[in-house]
């Protein structure tokens, strides 16, 4: 059985996630922000903490963005394959809600036409980086994450030998980490992904961003692994915004998946502590 | 650790009595600008143009703020990565610029640059946007509009929060901050 949705209902699903995902960030962040603050030893680093946690609240209250990078519009779509979208392009009907979202929501413009030739802004936010993954039923469920520049700026996708192993993974992880320093804005959040390819490297560690903060991997010996560089970062000393302090990350998330026998590509994607993202299902 | 509430411009007693990881509370004017204002500031340099307000004693912020809701003077006004600024920073404090508040560590030209010319690095918490808007009083484009959230804005202030990262005797918040926590 085939189901409709007409495409003017995912323009508006779209804006109101925008707005939404801007707002309003989750309480697994808030909840591991509270957490983390009992543990940071650092005088500023708690009163930093302290102050994201308040910010978290106006925003909500104001109704204005957490962060004025409200970023580029990451949409990941799941659509059932019984799901005919009706009255129009689908991709344009993502764009437009990112297009009404970001302007009704008095929502920062970030992007421009060309990175080095047409550096003009579009004036609209779009186009959106959706990333599309067809499933079973006949439901559509979107997610919107506003990535801002400052922890994708230090991101990276590395092909590892194939002989490199957890030590190495561990090593260019940390390596990553330090680089970065205050720049991303810590405390951060660690995607990490490994295997698949190239591409599908980074977007599992984009992914991997979604998970609940703190939710170990269902993988027994990956939920190790994650919790090891955990620690290892929060001995680092940069702490709250790179100050000083124990607390650098929130969390390190995990996605594996199966790669070539002569591969290990591994993406890590930073995530500034405004982790934000939001579901609908139409 | 000391906290400082002080009137812009900046006079040097402001400035010798900071110490890295004091409180700052300012009052008075900022010039928010980044990116693509500060190559057109150098450019004018060059070419020995007027710049669009004068850099003696001033304060510069970097930040892109989100449009303002109806009847806010400013949207989400958090800072943005100082690191992009480093090339253009020394030639502005050789022109007379006294602090600049960003988020994140600079370059060593950089912190030389402020020891020389004694001024100092403040940093606002990087992701409390809505906080830090509500310290800002009123906000007027004066420069570069086509460049939308990048163009340069008068800002009035008043109790605006910063921590002193670099002060003008050499100390960086950053390593030494890091030294002491880690593991």
């Amino acid at each position: 059985m085939r189901r409709e949705i007409k495409s003017r209902e995912v323009t508006a699903a779209v804006k109101k996630l925008c707005m939404d995902a801007n707002y309003f960030v989750g309480e697994d962040l808030k909840d591991s922000i509270r957490k983390f603050s009992e543990i940071e030893e650092s005088e500023t680093g708690k009163e930093i903490l302290s102050v994201i946690l308040e910010n978290y609240d106006l925003a909500a209250k104001e109704r204005m963005a957490v962060c004025q990078d409200t970023g580029v519009a990451v949409l990941f779509v799941r659509i059932g394959q019984d799901v005919h979208i009706t009255g129009g392009n689908f991709y344009e009907a993502l764009n437009e809600g990112v297009r009404q979202g970001y302007s009704e929501g008095c929502l920062r413009k970030s992007l421009i036409k060309d990175p080095v030739f047409k550096r003009i802004n579009t004036k609209d936010n779009t186009p959106a980086v959706i990333h599309t993954r067809i499933v079973s039923g006949k439901k559509l469920e979107i997610t919107m994450m506003p990535k801002g520049s400052g922890a994708e700026n230090m991101s990276e996708v590395r092909m590892l030998r194939a002989s490199d192993g957890l030590k190495e993974i561990k090593k260019f992880v940390l390596e990553k980490v330090v680089l970065g320093g205050g720049k991303p804005c810590p405390p951060i959040i660690v995607g990490i992904g490994v295997g698949g390819n190239l591409e599908r490297s980074a977007i599992l560690s984009k992914i991997a961003l979604l998970r609940d903060i703190g939710k170990p991997s269902t993988d027994r010996n990956w939920a190790k692994v994650e919790s090891d560089i955990l620690e290892d970062i929060n001995r680092t000393g940069i702490g709250p915004q790179g100050l000083g302090g124990n607390v650098t990350a929130l969390a390190v998330h995990i996605l594996v998946e199966p790669c070539h026998i002569a591969c290990l590509p591994v993406a890590v994607n930073i995530q500034c502590h405004a982790n934000r993202h939001r579901t609908v299902t139409l | 650790m000391k906290t400082h509430y002080i009137n812009t411009p900046l006079k040097l007693k402001d400035i010798t009595s900071m110490r890295t990881g004091d409180r700052v509370f300012i009052t008075g004017t900022v010039y928010a600008m980044r990116d693509e204002a500060h190559k057109r500031f150098i450019y004018k340099i060059i070419k020995d143009e007027p710049l669009p307000f004068e850099l003696k004693g001033q304060i510069i912020y970097y930040t892109g703020p989100a449009p303002a809701p109806e009847g806010k003077p400013i949207g989400s006004a958090g800072p943005t990565s100082s690191y992009r600024m480093d090339t253009y920073t020394p030639q502005l404090l050789e022109k007379g610029l006294k602090a600049t508040i960003g988020k994140g560590p600079r370059d060593k030209s950089v912190v030389e640059s402020m020891v020389r010319r004694r001024a100092v690095y403040l940093v606002a918490v990087g992701g409390a946007a809505v906080v830090i808007s509500r310290s800002v009083k009123s906000s007027e484009v004066i420069a570069f509009e086509e460049l939308g959230h990048e163009a340069v804005r008068k800002l009035e202030v008043e109790n605006f929060p910063c921590i002193v990262a670099n002060d003008i005797y050499g100390n960086d918040i950053f390593t030494e901050g890091v030294e002491k926590w880690k593991k």
